[in-house]
């Protein structure tokens, strides 16, 4: 199983972004060979469509589940079609929430805002 | 001529002044670019209305034929395609209807089908031709059916008279694109001036002549007044905050067709704007 998360920076204690579809890197997570990967969103910096194409990004690199605070509703239809099931983020580092993931503590996300397409 | 009617904000007078530029005029075209909320009809009151639809193409896949290549997907630049579970799937709001997915889709798979996001009803109103734009509610962007509904200005002789959508955003662009001079409605607050400095850099960057009508005055608000100096935006008439106006609006009665003296501040603003376009 592989868990996604939207995170600042490309290091180990590195924050929880608070976008998904806007995050400029991901954590990729193996569960099994606890392996972690850091990548570059591609969506990052896309004019309109940003959490569409993250979302089409992080279903290619096989993830099964996303740890996200906060997740759009273009986006969310994407996840959903692909099977990805997400997670409701905690405060504290992308490790700290895989950790309470694996404890079973996070709740599932059921909030899907409607998107800022351009506003702040 | 045509002439655009814009403002920063909504509720600043953009109907008001537009039914009544329209009204001033011996035989006009009003309209409505509003499609969101197009209100001048609720003013004009237009007979003998015909409407007609107005669709987008929208990108339709066959999944036999389908090799997930993802060309269309990676040549999408709104990002209205993705590729899931073997499937292209579209996002019918975030498309533009460019066609390219299935200009670019190596297989054939991709045909485009109408998607109607509204209707534009045309009637009368005395000598006004009252052109509404209508857009479904739920729908994204506005932008093509103001594009059709402009259309009907093509081969319109008399006066055409643009009531645009609020802001500065693309909705606004496409309206005042083909216009020949653009009519700036500002109230005079601190608010009014902030959103009357974002149109005006607009059509600055457009290059179409320009003027400002404050709307709702009471007494002078020197900010705006020196804010138009200070920009060489030229101030076309002010008209006072009166509780008969505000009647009338309620009422949906066109104030130049219910008293003279607005009769005349409206034909005098129109051959104003007439000797500048000129």
């Amino acid at each position: 199983m592989k868990i996604m998360v939207p995170i600042n920076e490309t290091k180990s204690g590195a924050e929880v972004c608070p976008s998904f579809g806007r995050a400029p890197f991901y954590m990729l997570f193996d569960v099994s060979t606890r392996e972690v990967l850091y990548l570059d969103n591609p969506a990052a910096s896309a004019s309109g469509g940003a959490g569409i194409k993250a979302a089409q990004f992080v279903a290619d690199q096989k993830a099964d589940v996303l740890l996200t605070p906060r997740c759009g509703e273009n986006a969310g239809e994407v996840l959903k079609a692909a099977g990805i099931v997400l997670y409701h983020t905690i405060a504290g580092s992308a490790e700290e929430n895989i950790a309470a993931f694996e404890a079973g503590s996070l709740a599932p996300l059921t909030q899907f805002h409607e998107g800022f397409h351009g506003k702040q | 001529m045509k002439i655009a009617v814009l403002s920063g904000k909504g509720g600043t007078g953009k109907t008001f002044v537009s039914v009544n530029l329209a009204a001033a005029a011996t035989s006009s075209m009003y309209i409505d670019c509003d499609v969101e909320e197009p209100n001048g009809r609720l003013f004009f009151r237009p007979e003998g209305i015909r409407a007609e639809t107005v669709s987008v193409m929208l990108p339709v896949f066959d999944a036999a034929l389908c090799d997930g290549c993802r060309k269309c997907v990676d040549f999408c630049k709104f990002n209205a395609l993705v590729y899931i579970k073997e499937k292209p799937m579209v996002f019918p709001g975030i498309c533009h209807s460019c066609g390219g997915c299935a200009l670019v889709c190596p297989q054939g798979a991709v045909s485009e089908k109408p998607r109607p996001i509204g209707v534009i009803e045309a009637g009368t109103s005395g000598d006004t031709a009252v052109v509404t734009g209508v857009l479904e509610p739920g729908e994204v962007s506005g932008v093509p059916l103001i594009r059709a509904a402009l259309t009907k200005s093509e081969d319109a002789e008399s006066l055409v008279v643009i009531d645009c959508p609020p802001g500065s955003g693309c909705a606004v662009l496409e309206s005042v694109s083909e216009a020949d001079y653009c009519v700036l409605v500002a109230e005079p607050t601190a608010f009014g001036l902030h959103n009357l400095a974002m149109v005006l850099e607009l059509v600055r960057l457009l290059g179409k002549p320009c003027g400002v009508v404050i709307n709702k005055t009471e007494g002078q608000y020197l900010e705006l007044e020196n804010y138009c100096a200070s920009q060489g935006a030229d101030i076309l008439c002010r008209i006072p905050y009166s509780s008969e106006l505000a009647t009338w609006g309620a009422k949906a009665r066109i104030a130049g067709r219910e008293s003279k003296e607005m009769a005349l501040v409206f034909r005098g603003l129109l051959k104003k704007i007439e000797k500048e376009v000129r």
